[in-house]
């Protein structure tokens, strides 16, 4: 059943579907690939920002955009406290701080989810907007709004990103912790306050991607196991700690899985994304963009 | 000596009279796990609380043999690797008399060769199709799904009376919706029609932008889709945004998710159009003894529970399980399994969803699923799915309510 009109159609479709992949990773990018945090509760932060969106939304009409703005500094907050409290039960303790920090982070994503159902209950839940469930002409093909939002959010936040961590004393500064931290030490910074910073900011980042989630598609208290693997293999097929590598390749991802999806049977599209993982670290160890250590 | 045997003698009498009325006042225990987190949740705790309806109905009416009834239940977290574990904890620790099943298929599955061998009965709910493989005498499921085929059959029926000659299925990945395409499949080629797209989509699809587009690309006549709540919202959007061909005269079938409260009223205008098969609705031909009062009770404790306010799907249905075991304990005057599970199998019951009688394998012996259509539905109010004419019954015949609106693009404005 192949045909070029498809298969232009898949493409298109892969690169936003792409986009909000890598909206929903970057701040996993900057947890997991810059600080080396085992952020695996990443997912339940962000399904907990789309219960934020979802609630100013539904109560005050607020626009889910804005909604995902507002909550951010709250969100920038929660991650400075969530940090905190792993460095002091977990990280500050040696050397399998790692493997424990999987199990803290597990636990986190636990309480949030119970906490969702307990105020939310289990129902699904969605948000109203005028870009929601509407779409764009383009000759043959109609390109969902929601998805253009979510590709335009996702540049936008990738291209601060990039700027901040590049531009900014203190994105230097965290950059600089990623690569050695004992150095950073000997001058005298304080490594855990920069690595708080940025946990903090990968946090708040989740603002706003929970009200792309929602505007995507609805959410519910359980969505955060869709997400793990999916964000976790974006950042790592990125090469941990590149933004625009994020970027691009949740749209490898996007494009691959919208490809097979449409042409070749839906039940592969799973297999696709951890193949390509697969395929890429063993050409590439150190993912698409990352430098070799 | 002898005065010692005498006290002795009028304490033992004491004590076995204080037993036997600790054994009477002993509560008759319900067991059962249900779905609390999880994605089967929202199902599960409106069935749950159907059941709990009926629990509170029948311990006011007296209890059954004199005795109270107490439910024990535990979370089985929409998984089907707990209920075993569960269903053993509820026989050999908790010693229940009697066993419900979970909320639904799957949780429901490995626990069959369980009950089986301890030869217990379980009354079903809302599972599909798990007994046809393993064939236990006693077991009763509590959904109106009846024959394997009626579920099918009345949709593609529909559509083929509409002029519909092809057929496009979209199932999900997985036990139940992958048993619903099976038999659209067997009843398709039966009827003569052409299955131009059959595609099986994994439950972690995010988007379905793509899958519809390949199948508006097939043309078909009726598309039959057998989903899951999240994939349901998701497919709908899609069909909104990227529309699915004038050609297309009937939507839907076995979308889960439809017929719960919040999901409608998220999906609001979306579902105008869609016919979609579902068990209980507010349309004149519904009502029966009992229904009603069931209704007023269960809307008011929803609310206090965050369960689905309208709870129209599952909860009378819950409800019905706890009549059917309450008229066959009365019956039969006492717990015995095989006893019990005689004369649900012999016996016509009646219930708050209407008479249920069994067939060999325990399912409802007539199918009590209907088709309907959506209609007139507005955004974000879900008190209008209360009013007649939002869901115009299609089939079965005795239930009709309306004619079907075609093609589905006409419907749908």
């Amino acid at each position: 059943m192949f045909s070029f009109e498809l298969l232009l159609d898949a493409v298109v479709i892969g690169v936003l579907l792409g986009c909000f992949y890598a909206a929903v990773s970057i701040g996993l990018s900057i947890s997991f690939g810059l600080l080396d945090v085992p952020h695996v509760a990443h997912p339940a932060f962000l399904v907990l920002a789309s219960y934020g969106v979802y609630f100013l939304n539904e109560h005050y009409g607020v626009d889910p955009l804005l909604a995902g703005l507002l909550i951010t500094p709250l969100f920038f907050l929660f991650g400075l406290l969530a940090y905190r409290l792993y460095y002091e039960t977990f990280e500050k303790r040696g050397s399998d701080a790692g493997v424990r920090g999987i199990a803290f982070f597990f636990g986190i994503a636990f309480i949030i989810e119970v906490l969702i159902i307990l105020q939310f209950g289990v129902d699904q839940r969605s948000v109203t907007a005028d870009y929601v469930g509407q779409s764009w002409r383009l000759g043959d093909m109609r390109i969902p709004f929601r998805l253009v939002v979510a590709f335009v959010v996702a540049v936008a936040l990738t291209i601060l990103l990039t700027l901040y961590l590049s531009r900014t004393f203190m994105g230097r500064a965290i950059r600089a912790v990623a690569q050695d931290q004992e150095a950073l030490r000997l001058m005298g910074a304080n490594p855990i306050r920069i690595k708080q910073w940025a946990f903090g900011i990968a946090t708040a980042v989740l603002g706003i991607a929970g009200a792309l989630l929602i505007i995507v598609a609805p959410v519910e208290p359980t969505l955060d196991r869709t997400y793990i693997g999916r964000t976790f293999c974006v950042v790592v097929m990125a090469g941990l700690g590149s933004m625009s590598g994020t970027l691009v390749a949740a749209i490898i991802l996007g494009v691959a899985e919208t490809i097979v999806l449409t042409l070749f049977g839906a039940s592969w599209a799973p297999a696709i994304s951890f193949a390509m993982l697969l395929g890429v670290l063993a050409v590439r160890p150190q993912g698409l963009f990352g430098r070799r250590s | 000596m002898k005065r010692r045997t005498l006290l002795g003698g009028t304490f033992a009498v004491a004590m076995f009279g204080l037993a036997s009325t600790a054994l009477a006042q002993q509560p008759i225990k319900i067991g059962m796990s249900m779905a609390q987190t999880g994605g089967l949740a929202g199902g599960g705790k409106a069935s749950l609380l159907g059941i709990e309806v009926w629990r509170d109905d029948v311990n006011a009416r007296g209890g059954l043999l004199g005795r109270k009834v107490e439910l024990v239940v535990y979370d089985d977290k929409s998984s089907a690797s707990e209920t075993p574990a569960i269903y053993s904890k509820l026989l050999d620790v908790d010693k229940v008399d009697i066993l419900f099943a979970p909320y639904a298929t799957v949780p429901t599955a490995p626990l069959m060769p369980l009950v089986k061998q301890r030869g217990m009965l379980l009354m079903g709910n809302f599972s599909f199709q798990v007994n046809s493989k393993v064939g236990h005498d006693m077991w009763f499921n509590n959904a109106p799904w009846g024959p394997a085929d009626s579920w099918a059959s009345s949709f593609l029926d529909l559509g083929q009376k509409a002029g519909g000659k092809s057929i496009a299925l979209l199932a999900a990945d997985q036990e139940f919706a992958q048993n619903l395409a099976k038999t659209a499949r067997e009843v398709a080629t039966k009827l003569g029609m052409q299955v131009v797209f059959d595609q099986a989509y994994p439950p972690s699809t995010v988007e379905f932008s793509g899958i519809l587009r390949a199948l508006k690309a097939a043309k078909p006549d009726i598309v039959y889709v057998a989903s899951y709540p999240p994939d349901s919202a998701g497919i709908l959007r899609a069909v909104n945004e990227i529309g699915i061909g004038d050609n297309v005269k009937l939507f839907g079938g076995g979308m889960v998710g439809l017929q719960f409260g919040t999901v409608m009223e998220n999906l609001g205008s979306l579902l105008n159009g869609v016919v979609n098969y579902n068990t209980w609705l507010p349309e004149p031909n519904m009502y029966n003894e009992g229904t009603k009062a069931f209704f007023e009770t269960y809307t008011k404790r929803a609310v206090e529970a965050k369960v689905d306010p309208l709870g129209y799907y599952l909860a009378p249905y819950g409800y019905a399980s706890g009549q059917m075991i309450e008229q066959a304990i009365k019956a039969v005057g006492s717990l015995d399994q095989k006893a019990l599970a005689k004369y649900l199998r012999e016996n016509t019951h009646k219930t708050i969803v209407g008479p249920i009688t069994f067939a060999a394998d325990g399912e409802w012996k007539e199918s009590g699923v209907v088709q309907a259509q959506f209609r007139g539905i507005k955004d974000k109010n879900i008190e209008q799915f209360r009013t007649p004419g939002r869901q115009v019954i299609l089939f079965p015949a005795k239930l009709k309510s309306g004619d079907l609106i075609t093609p589905f693009e006409a419907a749908r404005k």
